[in-house]
């Protein structure tokens, strides 16, 4: 038993369908701190995604456990709130309504009207969100909706802040800004933070520590890389820091020499 | 879903930049010319022309359809009347289709009224039930496995087939009627809302679990909204369904309705009078699909998925 704010343990997932089995994950354990912000990188299909799940409580461990300050994670909870990779905001619902929804929902009892309503502007002021309140999500561009969608997490005010490849449908300046933008609320807010991602950069840029998964069946975690930087970090300033580029080889090299995709997908 | 192509109303590029620039003399006050504003007439004129273009092609189309009509009824020995003759004919029916002089012995309007207050009784209980089915459907796999087969058999029946046996039932016309409306257009409505249900995007229904919402909440917030489309697709075809059925059941059952009328008049040799139901039964079926797309445009406004 450890004494890890989020400590997944011994976790083990296989699918099975029809007679076979598929083992996905094998023995992935893992503790974070408090407000510490870690990055899952691996390749397509390493189970990361399932991890994450995991975590969320939407996918249930074969084996294994998944604790959160404390308590056994068993169902999904607006204590670990998922950005999802494809926003998923709900279309009929404008922007407001889209993060008013989750904060009616978690603080419907312990919040009166007026400072839910406060709640969702300042959540939607910290995406920088305020200007398109009444719009739909069909009518804002992809960052926009990503935002919206982190906004909305946020606004659960998440014990730990699930990331499923937020940044992945978006173009690389929307994904730059965005980087950006969370890094800052990090900064603010102190969450603990965990982030599925295949990009390099954005790992080692935002990261505490990188874990990295070998590829599947039955992956776990290869290596552990601390991210040693200090913060506030400057994207334009770390291109050439020797402790970035170290990093940034060490995750290159696990992911391309040593566990290289074979069958590519 | 058809959309009707509109242009939009914003201030029009090609707005002619006035010729009056043209230099007259070199030494001459120039005069700034007034920027004319995309005047109410030109907006006018261009709303007149997206109207035409809608209007125009099918007025046509008519326009020629009633000549060749005319032209090869105008024979003597045509067994149909021409449309000179129906108007003829029918003269008093198309002025005053509000006269009641007792009995079946009323105008069109009531006729057309009291067939669509039996569509607007029985549409409205398979809505309701439809959707609830559907709903159900949708959601359960053990209730799909067992329903959805039973209903794929019964839809298949033609609506009259069940006249007789809900007449036996019911032993009255009035409540056949609307249960037969009720059994045909239920099914479409049923079949398109568990498509809905079941194709709820598992991103929404993630959301849902993370924000832990209860079985009320899910149902309203998230899977109604969702279904719409699917559900407003199965209500539009439901309804076109409805009425088709309606003029048939009446037919059989008497009483005031438009059905009836047709079927009075076929009786009497009144075959103008059955043309002039005809057109209305058609206008009125198309108002019918028209006003449920519309609802459905209003209501599902920003459901797409993108």
């Amino acid at each position: 038993m450890s004494h890890a704010y989020l400590s997944i343990e011994q976790v083990d997932k296989s699918f099975r369908r029809g007679g076979t089995t598929t083992e996905v994950l094998r023995k992935v354990s893992l503790e974070v701190d408090k407000g510490e912000y870690i990055s899952i990188i691996g390749h397509s299909g390493c189970g990361k995604s399932t991890l994450l799940n995991i975590v969320a409580g939407l996918t249930d461990a074969t084996s294994g456990a998944v604790l959160l300050d404390g308590k056994l994670v068993d169902q999904p909870g607006p204590d670990r709130a998922v950005v999802f990779q494809n926003h998923s905001l709900l279309p009929w619902l404008t922007v407001y309504e889209n993060v008013q929804l989750a904060v009616n929902k978690v603080f419907g009892k312990t919040k009166s009207a007026g400072e839910r309503h406060d709640w969702t502007m300042r959540n939607l002021e910290l995406v920088q969100m305020q200007h398109a309140l009444d719009k739909r999500p069909a009518e804002i561009s992809g960052g926009m909706k990503q935002r919206v969608g982190i906004a909305r997490a946020l606004a659960m005010e998440p014990k730990v802040l699930l990331l499923d490849e937020p940044f992945g449908a978006l173009d690389a300046l929307t994904r730059a800004h965005l980087q950006d933008q969370v890094m800052q609320i990090h900064a603010e807010l102190g969450n603990t933070v965990l982030m599925i991602t295949h990009d390099v950069d954005e790992a080692v840029l935002l990261s505490d520590r990188i874990v990295m998964m070998t590829n599947g069946p039955a992956a776990r975690i290869g290596e552990i890389c601390e991210v040693p930087l200090p913060r506030p970090r400057q994207r334009i300033a770390l291109v050439a820091d020797p402790t970035y580029l170290e990093c940034r080889s060490t995750v290159l090299r696990f992911l391309y020499e040593r566990h290289r995709l074979v069958a590519a997908a | 879903m058809q959309t009707i192509a509109r242009k939009p109303v914003t201030a029009p590029m090609d707005a002619e930049v006035p010729a009056t620039q043209a230099p007259r003399s070199k030494a001459a006050v120039l005069t700034l010319p007034v920027p004319r504003r995309p005047a109410a007439s030109g907006r006018l004129a261009r709303a007149v022309r997206d109207i035409a273009t809608v209007t125009l092609p099918p007025l046509l189309t008519l326009a020629i359809l009633v000549a060749v009509w005319e032209m090869l009824c105008s024979t003597p020995g045509a067994s149909l009347p021409a449309p000179s003759a129906i108007i003829e004919n029918s003269w008093q029916l198309i002025v005053d289709p509000f006269f009641d002089s007792g009995g079946t012995n009323k105008g069109l309007f009531w006729h057309l009224l009291a067939s669509l207050q039996r569509v607007a009784l029985g549409y409205t209980i398979a809505v309701v039930v439809g959707v609830a089915l559907g709903t159900l459907v949708g959601q359960s796999v053990w209730a799909m496995r067992g329903l959805d087969p039973l209903f794929q058999v019964l839809r298949t029946v033609p609506p009259l087939a069940w006249l007789p046996l809900s007449l036996a039932a019911f032993r009255d016309g009035q409540p056949s009627a609307i249960f037969v409306i009720f059994i045909t257009s239920v099914w479409p409505i049923i079949i398109n809302t568990a498509v809905g249900i079941r194709n709820i995007p598992a991103d929404y229904q993630n959301v849902a679990r993370v924000l832990r919402l209860n079985a009320g909440e899910y149902f309203f917030k998230i899977m109604i909204p969702s279904a719409a489309p699917y559900i407003f697709t199965g209500l539009r075809i439901g309804i076109g369904l409805s009425w088709l059925a309606i003029v048939a059941a009446e037919m059989l059952i008497g009483g005031v309705g438009i059905g009836f009328f047709i079927w009075d008049a076929w009786n009497s040799s009144l075959i103008s009078d059955i043309i002039l139901a005809l057109i209305y039964v058609g206008l009125i079926g198309f108002m019918l699909d028209r006003l449920v797309a519309l609802l459905a445009r209003g209501v599902t406004r920003g459901t797409a998925n993108t």
